[in-house]
């Protein structure tokens, strides 16, 4: 039994928050979703440069790092500064899919993501809610190659992207595992379209529409029709990430609260003397410890069975989500008037954790797969 | 006991949603009900077709142009403007200074403020927290000096709602500090248009500026302007914290609101079937119902007692605590129903005639948005925890 992290992960956290710590301003994140690219680009290029996209691949995949503890260090890091990079989107997902499933020409491009370059994860539908099998988008033979219709929806970072990995059924009906399969396609692609919007918390998503896009043969990832639990790792690894990123918004969001309760005086003297507060700030440092033990098992499970995987996916996404309403609303309501505002620091924070409850599944959703993966 | 309305109750009844029928604009109604902006001329007109009919006052007596309705008449109308999704009265003029004046005002100040409060010329706005006086208000620091016919006022209101459409402001300011805190506030009236008032909008969490700083520096009152007696502001702060209070549970919002979260909850679609059939989202929207079954009856207890004639009390913080946790719950769920889609901001998409689409169906943003501006609830007009506070003082005795 040992919950020390190894000498590079300390070194990769330190580093990291030291980075993040001097380079994050509550200014470069408002101008970032105001932004072209929807991120900062400035905290892009610095984050490439230190590696830390390279921790999220292991090293047959060129990275150094790829475990899900090396997830875990990451994302607690940008939690803790309340950034929106496309970690998880173009690292994690699109590229993690890429080193999983690529062929050899496909995995070269790994080396561009680890270096900063951008793609997209396409698979979300209008009507699939959270479920990664709603798939409707088809891939039809076309001569060589393929061809692409249907409709993506908030899909992180799409403006931001060069590149797609795309889901489309070959096969199966709408709500089937079998028959998805995936696609790599240029973010210039004739008869591809993207809506590009903001979103609450901080980043950029698109509506991603396909009206016939034609790629040729050596676009398809992997084998066809077989993507659905390449797809489903993928998530695990990004629920892990953003549990991860919860886990570091609420510290944060913690660090906020118990200043202001001591600085803030009403009645003659600080507000962190009423009894009634203490108690519930104690409740809120006993959840956020419930929340790092949960990222700490989904983290330590990534690379077990699949059963195993997906129970310790549902259990942490289930606890974070419970977790996250609870230090939200007991923050906002702790600093009175001024937690409502978007000013002060806290409003990014609280709005950036509120919304991990609608990525990857919410607290219900995955409290039912719980009891049906624990049946299994 | 007797739970049903008199038979006078019901054609009262029957006589609000006639004239709602007749009288609410569907663009007003509609607006409300999707959750759209509401500008000031939106409030304004609503207010002045209310005024038409004499319906404005609502809790205003006859002899000052109100309707002089009793408690349960009150709680009537309020249910069934809000089911008809009429915007709401602005509460300022009406709800707040109005009584105060009523009470404590001298003849002047009523001829000359009451009428212009039901006829629109003055749409007024809250001038009593501070950034060092949230919950505890007596700790105000604005200052008002004496000088001759004039007060001369500087200071820093705060969380002022709707103060970028108000002509006027009434404002506790401090005019003595000797004695307790509360023993040295003055009520006083002021121009907003007055040389030294700045308005700056807060931008709330839900990117809405509804609330603003208000700044003043050397800003001359006249001492026609004082309410009562100077010194004296306390007690007409506190009567009027009373009728800041009226209709504190928000039956009438909770019941819109559950509606709403129904009708989403019917749309959306969880693995191939209705939201508002998975046994795990059914629960919890059948708990805060059955909660709310609850809180209407207690709040109908507290309105049949005021109609018998006893005077509200601690009763009100009961149903402040117990109305805006139900609220905030009830928006928490339609948040959650609306899934991935509380994630796309197109804030354009809330102006009336824009024509950006949303992303998503049309009720999510205003959902996520209702979620996070709807913390204020536990907030304002004193938090819960002072809510508890008086309870356990006031009701527990300890």
């Amino acid at each position: 039994m040992n919950f020390e992290l190894t000498e590079e992960r300390q070194m990769l956290q330190d580093s990291l928050r030291r980075y993040l710590g001097d380079t994050v301003t509550p200014e470069m994140l408002a101008n970032a979703t105001e932004s072209e690219a929807g991120h900062s680009e400035t905290l892009w290029s610095g984050l490439a440069e230190m590696g830390v996209i390279g921790a999220l691949f292991s090293e047959e995949d060129g990275g150094f790092g790829g475990a899900g503890f090396d997830l875990a260090v990451v994302f607690e890091e940008i939690g803790r500064a309340g950034a929106f990079e496309p970690l998880i989107a173009s690292g994690v997902l699109a590229g993690g899919l890429l080193a999983a499933e690529g062929s050899e020409a496909q995995k070269a491009r790994v080396e561009e993501v680890i270096g900063g370059a951008i793609l997209g994860f396409a698979h979300s539908e209008p009507g699939a809610r959270y479920d990664l099998d709603h798939v409707e988008t088809t891939a039809t033979r076309d001569g060589d190659g393929w061809r692409l219709t249907g409709r993506k929806t908030v899909v992180e970072h799409a403006g931001a992207a060069d590149a797609f990995v795309v889901s489309a059924r070959t096969g199966g009906d709408t709500a089937d595992a079998e028959g998805i399969s995936l696609f790599l396609v240029p973010a210039d692609a004739e008869s591809l379209a993207i809506r590009d919007y903001p979103l609450n918390g901080g980043g950029r998503a698109g509506e991603v529409t396909l009206d016939g896009v034609t790629v040729s043969q050596d676009a398809l990832i992997g084998a066809e029709g077989a993507a659905f639990p390449a797809i489903e790792e993928a998530a695990a690894r990004a629920t892990c990430a953003i549990c991860a990123e919860a886990l570091g918004l609420m510290e944060s969001i913690r660090g906020l609260t118990v200043d202001y309760l001591k600085q803030r005086k009403q009645f003659g003297q600080p507000i962190g003397k009423f009894q009634a507060l203490q108690h519930r700030m104690a409740d809120v440092l006993i959840e956020i410890e419930q929340a790092r033990s949960a990222v700490i098992n989904l983290a330590g499970h990534l690379e077990t069975d699949r059963v195993k995987r997906e129970r310790h996916v549902s259990a942490t996404k289930n606890l974070i989500g419970r977790v996250a309403r609870l230090v939200v609303e007991e923050a906002i309501q702790l600093h009175g008037g001024i937690g409502m505002t978007e000013e002060y620091a806290l409003g990014h924070l609280a709005k950036r954790l509120t919304m991990v409850d609608h990525r990857f599944g919410d607290t219900d959703y995955h409290l039912e797969r719980f009891i049906r993966l624990s049946a299994a | 006991m007797d739970l049903t309305y008199t038979d006078e109750q019901k054609a009262f009844r029957e006589e609000v949603r006639a004239f709602l029928n007749e009288k609410l604009p569907a663009r007003l109604s509609d607006k409300v009900a999707t959750g759209k902006r509401l500008t000031k001329a939106d409030y304004e007109e609503w207010h002045a077709i209310l005024n038409a009919r004499g319906w404005l006052g609502v809790t205003w007596p006859k002899e000052f142009g109100g309707t002089g309705w009793d408690a349960v008449q009150r709680h009537i109308f309020e249910e069934e403007t809000t089911r008809a999704h009429a915007p709401r009265i602005v509460p300022f003029g009406l709800n707040m200074l109005g009584p105060v004046l009523m009470k404590y005002g001298s003849k002047e100040q009523q001829d000359h403020y009451l009428p212009r409060i039901l006829n629109g010329e003055d749409w007024w706005c809250q001038g009593y927290s501070e950034p060092g006086a949230g919950s505890d208000l007596a700790a105000v620091k604005t200052t008002a000096v004496r000088e001759g016919d004039h007060y001369i006022v500087n200071g820093q209101k705060t969380w002022t709602t709707l103060g970028q459409h108000a002509d006027m402001i009434f404002c506790l300011v401090r005019t003595s500090k000797e004695g307790k805190p509360q023993e040295g506030i003055s009520f006083l009236l002021i121009d907003m248009n007055t040389p030294g008032v700045e308005v700056r909008p807060i931008v709330l969490i839900d990117g809405e500026a509804e609330v603003n700083e208000v700044w003043l520096q050397d800003v001359k009152v006249p001492v026609e302007n004082l309410v009562g007696e100077e010194n004296k502001g306390w007690t007409y702060a506190k009567y009027l914290l009373t009728h800041e209070r009226t209709n504190i549970a928000g039956v009438g919002f909770a019941n819109t609101a559950l509606e709403n979260l129904r009708r989403i909850a019917r749309l959306e679609k969880s693995g191939g079937r209705p939201l508002i059939e998975n046994p795990f989202f059914a629960a919890k929207l059948a708990q805060v119902e059955i909660d709310l079954m609850a809180m209407a009856t207690t709040n109908l207890r507290t309105i049949a007692a005021a109609a018998a004639g006893q005077a509200p009390g601690a009763e009100s913080s009961m149903l402040k605590i117990k109305g805006t946790v139900i609220r905030q719950e009830i928006n928490a769920l339609t948040r959650q129903a609306v899934g991935p889609y509380a994630l796309p901001f197109v804030s354009e998409a809330l102006d009336e005639g824009s024509n950006v689409e949303p992303v998503g169906p049309d009720y999510a943003l205003p959902a996520t948005q209702a979620y996070f501006n709807n913390r204020k609830l536990s907030i304002y007009g004193g938090s819960n925890e002072v809510q508890r506070q008086i309870i356990s003082k006031a009701i527990l005795e300890l």
